[in-house]
């Protein structure tokens, strides 16, 4: 068991792709699977904020969103194929995440999560109004991933199994950079941060650049889900910009275990899962998720892989 | 349409009763947040148990007044329930997770009004005493916006009387500058916090009963409101009471406003108006500089 502890903490890119390489046969349908890669994608993003720098944001649904409909507003209207369309998604959410850092960095603490709340909200009705491009209330509709050719490998995504690889390929690059940069000197920064900013900006880090960079990885990551949900759904809800969006992110990284690399993981596909399961029983899953999640905020704020590291810490330390 | 200032004067007194709701929200999310530095992601949900409490109470025993002073008893005391056994332990361990906590309970407050009320919600109606309209000199406007003016005036007079001539207020404005120095002199600090936390819930549920009439009562109502009273909070500078009235009714007539010459960008503009704050005030009308550190 320690011994097993300490190679996935050792190789932790790699045994979480190991398993997300196994994860399509052991879970109930292929659609499930999918949807846990991409809100884990989006979880860990969201974590690297949260979990990492110590910024409880509210409002990632906004990057999820605009991911999502970028990268189908450039397919349905601009006919661009899906690898660049990809690249747009990314690539605005970057931007609106420089936009609604640059704003919300100037306060700290709680009102930092309002602020991202609301400012996210602009980004809602925008999308919501311009009804031309993004459908408005129906949301964005006619995604259509064509079948490519790579390498004499034909990729079709009304395959559910080839749908899954080819995301898991973008989640395997995403959270190699995630590890990576937590690796880097500016992981040790970032957690600096969190721990006490007036000493790391008396270290001589610029705790404000510091802050918004890590928001505009962040918001990148989250579009990058987002995009990809676009292609899995092929179309975009517009609740995807909503802020209980940005609650689920922050219950799934809570769950899981915030400021670790895996729960993330764990907090999407046990949210997932929960609400997968309990909708076949009743209607009112929202009770019996946020009454679970009520729990783990009073007696595991570590989270279920977070309690899972502590215990195995304390027991390779003994 | 031609916008003459009779029409502009109607459209800011609609601002105005608009405000009052906004502004009775942002005292309840402010009051608990000067005192318990929590800030409470229920407080939509609270609103919205108001209103489905207060159309209940209505329905039963077919008084207005009777239910305007019922809710907020009820729904306070679930914000006393909530203090003591969910709020209370996670003092000391950090801010986000009142937070996180309040944003749960959100949740199901919404699935338990589903359960007993069903999805679609409940109609509500303005009670007979104010249904019609009185000539305000520049034009007809409904009795009962009036009358939500006017209540608000109420209670913001009724609390600040509390906060500032009674005993117990002095205790609760004490206790918010330095809760530790308090406990020092004997004072419960903890039964206040109970209170304070009873008393915003109970503001809340006020505001969902005062605005039952004006809107469509429904579980889902309280989720745009937890945004908007954020956007009024934010401007009028956090934890600052004064700082609540002010933007709530500056929020409301400028949601009043921008719904007259530009419709489509109605429930932009508030967010806008946020945004701009932050850049050139970021501590809010009121707020000072560093409260939180």
């Amino acid at each position: 068991m320690r011994a097993v502890y300490e190679a996935i903490r050792r190789h932790r890119v790699a045994a979480v792709l190991a398993l997300l390489l196994v994860f399509p046969l052991l879970m109930p349908y292929h659609a499930l699977a999918i949807n846990i890669l991409i809100f884990g994608l989006f979880a860990v993003g969201f974590n690297l904020l949260f979990g990492y720098t110590g910024l409880l944001s509210f409002g990632h649904a906004a990057f999820l969103g605009v991911g999502s409909y970028l990268t189908g507003i450039a397919m349905v209207h601009g006919g661009w194929s899906w690898w660049w369309a990809l690249a747009l998604g990314v690539a605005s959410a970057a931007l609106a995440g420089l936009v609604i850092g640059y704003l919300a960095i100037r306060t700290r603490g709680i009102y930092f999560s309002m602020v991202t709340l609301a400012l996210a909200q602009i980004v809602y009705y925008v999308f919501y109004k311009a009804e031309r491009w993004t459908g408005g209330e129906n949301g964005l509709r006619g995604i259509q991933v064509p079948a490519v050719e790579v390498m004499g490998l034909r990729l079709d995504f009304l395959d559910p199994v080839t749908k899954y690889y080819v995301i898991f390929v973008f989640v395997a690059a995403a959270l190699w950079f995630v590890s990576r940069l937590l690796a880097s000197p500016f992981g040790a920064v970032i957690e600096a941060v969190r721990e006490n900013e007036k000493r790391a900006a008396a270290c001589g880090y610029d705790v404000a650049r510091t802050k918004l960079l890590v928001f505009v990885v962040s918001a990148a990551l989250c579009g990058l889900a987002g995009a990809l949900r676009a292609l899995h759904l092929s179309v975009v809800p517009i609740d995807s910009l909503h802020y209980l969006q940005s609650g689920q992110a922050v219950m799934m990284c809570l769950l899981g275990g915030m400021g670790t690399f895996f729960g993330p993981f764990v907090g999407a596909a046990v949210f997932l899962t929960l609400e997968d399961v309990v909708t076949t029983v009743t209607k009112h899953w929202m009770a019996v998720v946020g009454g679970v999640f009520m729990f783990f905020v009073l007696f595991f704020p570590a989270g279920i892989w977070g309690t899972f590291i502590k215990r195995m810490e304390r027991a390779v330390r003994a | 349409m031609e916008f003459t200032p009779s029409l502009l004067a109607l459209q800011l007194v609609t601002g105005i009763a608009l405000g009052a709701i906004y502004a009775l929200l942002a005292i309840g999310l402010s009051l608990i947040f000067g005192m318990l530095t929590v800030v409470n992601f229920a407080h939509g949900a609270f609103f919205m148990v108001g209103a489905f409490v207060g159309v209940y109470f209505l329905g039963v025993t077919g008084n207005f007044w009777f239910s305007l002073v019922l809710t907020p008893l009820v729904v306070g005391a679930i914000g006393l329930v909530t203090e003591r056994f969910l709020v209370r332990p996670l003092y000391g361990r950090g801010i986000d997770y009142p937070l996180l906590l309040t944003f749960g309970l959100g949740w199901v407050l919404i699935e338990a009004m589903r359960v007993l009320f069903g999805i679609e919600g409940v109609p509500s109606s303005t009670p007979a005493a104010l249904r019609g309209s009185v000539d305000l000199g520049f034009g007809y406007f409904p009795k009962y916006r009036l009358f939500l003016i006017f209540a608000t005036a109420l209670v913001v007079l009724g609390l600040w009387l509390f906060l500032e001539k009674t005993r117990y207020g002095l205790i609760v404005r004490a206790g918010s500058r330095d809760g530790e120095i308090c406990k020092v002199l004997g004072v419960d600090v903890a039964r206040v916090w109970l209170m304070v936390f009873g008393i915003g819930t109970a503001i809340a549920g006020l505001s969902g009963v005062l605005a039952a009439p004006t809107r469509a009562v429904n579980p889902e109502m309280g989720i745009p409101v937890l945004a908007e009273s954020f956007v009024v909070t934010v401007v009028g500078g956090m934890g600052s009471l004064p700082g609540a009235v002010v933007a709530g009714l500056l929020v409301g007539v400028v949601f009043a406003m921008t719904s007259l010459f530009a419709p489509a960008y109605a429930e932009l503009s508030i967010f806008v108006l946020m945004a701009v704050v932050l850049l050139v005030r970021p501590q809010g009308f009121f707020g000072k500089a560093g409260l939180l550190g």
